[in-house]
C-alpha cells in the first residue's frame, strides 16, 4: 500500500513542479519537459535519482525525470559491460520500449483516428 | 532583434499589470492530482507485471512504460487527453503518457499531408526536443563516466 | 491634390459607396452564440463536407460570396473585383476561393484586420470611379489556424487566460454605387505599431495599442468625436485587449466608455470556454456582416466606426526573438 501512496505523493510533487515552472517562468511546456529529461539525467549521473525511484517506484519513473534517468543508468551499465561502445548504446537499448511503442502506437492511432475540434 | 524602447517597455509592464492570471493554485492543484494519479495508476500496472514474474529493474519497468504510452496514445486517439491536459496541466504533459500524446497529436493533425510528410514527418515535432536532449545528455554524462572511471 | 483626403492617414468619400448586401458563414461553436440569429448559415461540422481544415475554410469564404452576390442581385458578371484574404500562408482561402469564383481578384493580408482593409480599398475603387460593384470577403477556421499558428488539436496542452479562440467563419459584402444605405463614409488606414509584445497567447494587449493609434487619428483626421458614432467597435482584442485599449484612450482624453464595443466579445457569450474572446479575420468580418450590417438596416445604429485589428506575425519570426508588430484599420459606416 505504502508503494501506491509514495507514487501518488511524489509523482505529483513532480508534476505540481512542472506546473509551477510553466505558469511562473517564461518557459513553455515544451522548454519544461526539455528541462526535466536533463534534469533527470543529470540527478541519475550524480547518483541522486535512483534513491527516489527506491522510494517512489513508478512516481519517480513515470515523470520525464525518470525519461532521463533510464536513459543515463542504461548508458552506464553498458559502459561497465562493454566500455566507450556502451555511450552510444546503453541509452536507447534501456528506453527502447518506451520508444518503439509510441511509434508504433502512435502511427497506428493516426491511421485509426482524427483529430476532433471542440 | 530590433531595440526595445523605453514606451515599448512601459507598456508591457502596463499590460502585466492588468492582465488576468491563470489560476495559480488550482493548476498546481489539479497537476499534483493528475500527475500523482497517473504515477499510481503505473504503479499498480508496474506490481502487475512483477507479478506476473517479470524482472523488476529492467522488464517490469520497460512493460510499464509501454503499457502507458499505450494509454497514452489511445485517449489522445479518441479525443480524451487533450481534455484531461486542458485542467491538468504539467499533471498529464510530465508523465511517460503525455510523451505519446505529444507524437500521436501532431500524427493524427497532420494526417491530411499523407503518410510521409504529414504523419511520420510530425510526429516528433513536440517530442523531438525531449529525445534529442535526453539522448545527447545522457551520452555526454556516459562519457564523462567512462572517462572518470577507466 | 489628393480631393478626398483628409489629414495624415483618412480619406473622405465624395459619394459614400454603399454596402448593398453581406452574407455570413460561421461554424458550430459561433452558431450557439448570442448572435447565432444574425447569421446567413450555421455548419453543424467543422469539415462542411470537405476533406481538411483548410478546404472547409476555402468553401465557407465561397460559400459567404456566392450569397452576398445572389442576395445583392448584381448579376455574377458585373461583379468587377474580388477583394479577400485570410489568415493561412499566402492566403490560400481566397485565391483558392477565386479560384472557383471567377472574379477578378486582388488578394490582401491584414491578418485579422482584413475586413476592414477590404472595405476600405473596395470603397476606394468604387468612389474613385474604378468599379460599380465589388465583393469584399475573408475567412478564418479555428483548426486551420491552430496547426498553423499554434498546436496540433489533441496536444493536452492549457491555455492561459488571455488567449482567445479563432472565429471559424466567414464574411462577405457586396459594395456597389447603388443609393442606398448604410454606406461607408470614412477610411482610416493604420500605421503598423509595435509594442513590444512578445507573447503569441496574448493578441488582445499586442493590438490594442495599434487600435488606439487609428481611432486617434481618424478623430483626428476626420475632426470627429466619439459622440459622432453610436458605436465605436473594435476587432477582436476580446476582454484583455478591450479594457487596455480603454485605458489607453482615456489617457489621451478620449472617453468611449458607454459606447465601446469588440467583436471578440460580442460573438460568443461568457458561458463558452473561449478564454479571452474571440479572434481571426473572421471575428470582425461575421459581426460586421451578420449583426452590425442588420442593426444598421433597421435603423437601431445609424452611425457606426468599425476599427479591425491584426496581429502581423507568424510562428517562425516570433520564434526568431521578434516583437509583434499590429495594425488597425478605421471604416466609417452611416445611414445617411
Amino acid at each position: 500500500m505504502i508503494d501506491y501512496i509514495m507514487a501518488f505523493l511524489v509523482g505529483g510533487l513532480i508534476c505540481a513542479v512542472g506546473q509551477i515552472l510553466m505558469d511562473f517562468t517564461p518557459l513553455s511546456p515544451a522548454h519544461v519537459l526539455v528541462v526535466f529529461v536533463t534534469l533527470g539525467a543529470i540527478l541519475s549521473g550524480l547518483g541522486l535519482y535512483q534513491p527516489l525511484i527506491d522510494l517512489a517506484g513508478a512516481g519517480a519513473s513515470v515523470p520525464l525525470p525518470g525519461f532521463g534517468h533510464t536513459l543515463v543508468k542504461g548508458v552506464i551499465d553498458e559502459v561497465n559491460k562493454s566500455g566507450a561502445l556502451g555511450i552510444l548504446t546503453g541509452g536507447l537499448k534501456a528506453t527502447a520500449a518506451g520508444i518503439t511503442a509510441a511509434i508504433v502506437f502512435g502511427y497506428i492511432m493516426a491511421l485509426i483516428f482524427n483529430p476532433k475540434p471542440k | 532583434m530590433a531595440k526595445i524602447t523605453q514606451e515599448q517597455k512601459d507598456y508591457q509592464q502596463l499590460v502585466k499589470n492588468v492582465k488576468p492570471k491563470p489560476p495559480y493554485l488550482k493548476n498546481i492543484v489539479m497537476a499534483f492530482l493528475v500527475g500523482g494519479l497517473i504515477c499510481l495508476i503505473g504503479q499498480l500496472i508496474l506490481n502487475f507485471y512483477i507479478s506476473l514474474g517479470l524482472d523488476s529493474t529492467k522488464e517490469a519497468p520497460s512493460a510499464t512504460s509501454a503499457t502507458l504510452v499505450f494509454l497514452g496514445a489511445f485517449l489522445t486517439g479518441l479525443g480524451v487527453y487533450d481534455k484531461i491536459g486542458k485542467r491538468a496541466g504539467a499533471g498529464s504533459i510530465v508523465p511517460i503518457t503525455g510523451f505519446a500524446n505529444s507524437i500521436v497529436a501532431p500524427a493524427m493533425e497532420f494526417k491530411s499531408e499523407g503518410y510521409v510528410f504529414g504523419v511520420a514527418a510530425k510526429m516528433f515535432v513536440v517530442a523531438g526536443p525531449v529525445l534529442v536532449y535526453g539522448i545527447a545528455s545522457s551520452a555526454l554524462i556516459g562519457l564523462i563516466y567512462y572517462v572518470v572511471k577507466f | 491634390m489628393a480631393v478626398k483626403k483628409l489629414g495624415a492617414q483618412t480619406v473622405k468619400f465624395q459619394n459614400p459607396p454603399s454596402i448593398i448586401a453581406t452574407a455570413t458563414v460561421v461554424g458550430p461553436v459561433e452558431g450557439k452564440g448570442p448572435l447565432r440569429n444574425y447569421f446567413d448559415l450555421i455548419l453543424g461540422d467543422f469539415k462542411f463536407q470537405e476533406k481538411s481544415w483548410e478546404k472547409a475554410e476555402k468553401k465557407m469564404l465561397k460559400e459567404a460570396v456566392e450569397m452576398a452576390v445572389k442576395k445583392s442581385g448584381v448579376p455574377s458578371d458585373k461583379i468587377e473585383y474580388f477583394i479577400a484574404g485570410d489568415l493561412l500562408n499566402q492566403i490560400i482561402s481566397a485565391s483558392f476561393a477565386a479560384r472557383e469564383l471567377g472574379y477578378p481578384f486582388l488578394g490582401i493580408y491584414g491578418a485579422c484586420s482584413t475586413v476592414a482593409e477590404g472595405l476600405g480599398i473596395g470603397a476606394m475603387l468604387v468612389d474613385g470611379g474604378y468599379a460599380d460593384n465589388i465583393v469584399v470577403g475573408t475567412s478564418s477556421h479555428f483548426c486551420s489556424a491552430e496547426r498553423q499558428y499554434r498546436f496540433p488539436l489533441e496536444l493536452g496542452n492549457q491555455r492561459p487566460p488571455t488567449a482567445q479562440r479563432t472565429v471559424t467563419g466567414a464574411g462577405a459584402a457586396v459594395i456597389s454605387t447603388k443609393n442606398q444605405n448604410p454606406r461607408i463614409t470614412y477610411v482610416t488606414t493604420g500605421k503598423v505599431i509595435d509594442m513590444g509584445a512578445v507573447d503569441p497567447n496574448d493578441m488582445g494587449s499586442a493590438m490594442a495599442p495599434a487600435a488606439v493609434d487609428t481611432i486617434v487619428m481618424h478623430l483626428e483626421d476626420s475632426k470627429r468625436t466619439p459622440e459622432d458614432y453610436d458605436l465605436i467597435v473594435t476587432g477582436d482584442l476580446a476582454s484583455v485587449g478591450k479594457d487596455i485599449a480603454q485605458k489607453l484612450m482615456l489617457q489621451k482624453g478620449i472617453d468611449v466608455s458607454n459606447k465601446y464595443t469588440d467583436c471578440g466579445l460580442l460573438i460568443y457569450s461568457p458561458e463558452q470556454d473561449v478564454h479571452a474572446g474571440g479572434s481571426g479575420c473572421a471575428c470582425a468580418a461575421v459581426v460586421t456582416f451578420g449583426y452590425i450590417f442588420n442593426e444598421m438596416q433597421k435603423g437601431r445604429y445609424n452611425k457606426i466606426l468599425l476599427v479591425a485589428t491584426g496581429a502581423l506575425m507568424n510562428s517562425t519570426i516570433v520564434q526568431q526573438g521578434e516583437t509583434i508588430p499590429c495594425i488597425a484599420h478605421a471604416v466609417a459606416l452611416e445611414n445617411l
